[in-house]
């Protein structure tokens, strides 16, 4: 996989976390950023910020500040559905920092570097990669 | 050794009430040699974030569908599977799950094409246990594998394929999905866009009964009575007849079909676990648009 050179560093080494472990330890480390998604306080993002993504089956929402060329991702996902909330918590932690442009840079394919295929499905990884092409287009969207 | 059925009354007016165990009767059992309990949800990590203590996770997608084929694990891949969560033959399996047990019952429809003697589903899953004020916990069980024998699976019984569907027009059909589904508005659940098929509508003839229909607010099944008045007197199906039932990939169907099986005792019932996603794609199979069941061509 040659994009996985151009990998941020950040997500880099969430990438050889996963890839570290055996297969079902991956599922307790996507469960770990499960619990870790960090909580956005109410009146942090207005109610119509929040941008549904559609390609979860849980109900997911992504919000994105960006000023000049800081940028930060937030997530709310709810406890009953982990699967989703650590992914989202993934890219919330993994972006934490990065410019928008190195973000915008992200391989599309991030997360099927993670080698959860097999873990949690292909159809649910489809979930992630829906986050991040909206993570993308909100950025892409707030510089016009 | 057979574990005791729940002969609690609520469940007695049921066709088959050993299918059905409440939460209460699960508290009291739980730990009994001989059964196990498994639980079946939409989210794959959901059983992680905490379970009925003692229970095992069974995964719809990664455990019971052949990794490549679309279909079920064969004989030996089920006994496989068996064996590693430390089930034998002669086990009573419990399976609940989240979504109104969706996925239980699903996982409870898959046994069943083994014909695993005793599985029962737990009344209200997951919601109800947690409702209760069950216990929960973080502990995974680690069991000891059982010899299960490889079993092959019957598909004659309780599956319906695209051809029997195509053969059974005319005869009772059950769509299960949203009515947005069914009249073809949408070719997917609220929600769930990346299990679409390239066309919307419904098999034609088939009439619209959301699975929700036979499910209080509390995810328990409704009861008896409500499921005749709904099924045989609403909707005039006749329980001697075959009846199919079908949704988008079949888990939503695979409750229905538990429904009209074990709580209505329905003779013939088959769930069609192509559904929509099959039929929705295949070429020239017919299909009918809108609100009403339409006609077969």
């Amino acid at each position: 996989m040659n994009e996985s050179a151009a990998l941020p560093a950040s997500l880099a080494a969430i990438r050889d976390d996963f890839l570290a472990l055996e297969v079902p330890d991956r599922l307790q480390l996507l469960l770990e950023y499960s619990d870790s998604l960090p909580e956005v306080l109410e009146g942090t993002v207005e109610e119509d910020h929040w941008e549904r993504v559609e390609e979860c089956q849980s109900p997911v929402f992504i919000s994105v500040l960006v000023e000049a060329e800081a940028v930060e991702v937030m997530a709310q996902a709810p406890p009953e559905a982990p699967t989703t909330r650590g992914f989202a918590s993934i890219l919330v932690h993994g972006l934490k920092g990065m410019t928008r442009q190195e973000i915008l840079d992200t391989p599309p394919d991030f997360p099927l570097q993670l080698g959860l295929q097999n873990a949690v499905s292909m159809l649910r990884l489809r979930g992630m990669s829906g986050m991040l092409w909206r993570i993308k287009r909100q950025i892409q969207e707030s510089s016009v | 050794m057979p574990v005791p059925f729940d002969s609690s009354p609520d469940l007695s007016e049921y066709a088959n009430p050993e299918r059905l165990v409440g939460v209460e009767w699960l508290a009291a059992h739980a730990g009994t040699p001989g059964l196990h309990i498994l639980e079946s949800n939409e989210d794959i990590l959901l059983y992680d974030t905490g379970h009925i203590p003692g229970a095992i996770k069974i995964d719809w997608h990664t455990e019971l569908n052949d990794p490549v084929v679309r279909d079920y694990v064969d004989g030996a891949g089920f006994a496989a599977l068996m064996q590693a969560k430390g089930i034998s033959r002669d086990d009573t399996v419990v399976i609940y799950g989240d979504k109104s047990n969706w996925w239980a019952a699903y996982a409870l429809w898959v046994f069943t094409l083994f014909g695993h003697p005793d599985v029962r589903l737990l009344n209200g899953g997951r919601d109800a246990w947690v409702a209760s004020g069950g216990e929960m916990t973080r502990e995974i069980p680690h069991p000891t594998p059982s010899s299960y024998p490889v079993i092959q699976r019957d598909d004659t019984q309780i599956r319906a394929f695209k051809e029997d569907v195509l053969a059974h027009l005319g005869k009772p059909l059950i769509d299960v999905r949203s009515p947005e589904e069914y009249s073809g508005e949408r070719t997917h659940m609220p929600a769930y866009p990346e299990e679409g098929a390239l066309r919307g509508g419904h098999i034609p003839t088939a009439k619209s009964i959301p699975w929700a229909r036979a499910a209080n607010e509390d995810s328990t099944f409704r009861n008896a009575e409500e499921l005749r008045s709904l099924y045989v007197e609403e909707q005039g199906f006749d329980p001697n007849a075959e009846v199919i039932t079908y949704c988008r990939i079949g888990e939503r169907s695979s409750h229905t079909w538990f429904v009209m099986k074990y709580l209505l005792g329905f003779d013939s019932v088959k769930n069609y676990d192509g559904s929509w996603t099959e039929w929705g794609s295949a070429v020239r199979v017919p299909i009918h648009t809108g609100t009403q069941p339409g006609e077969v061509s």
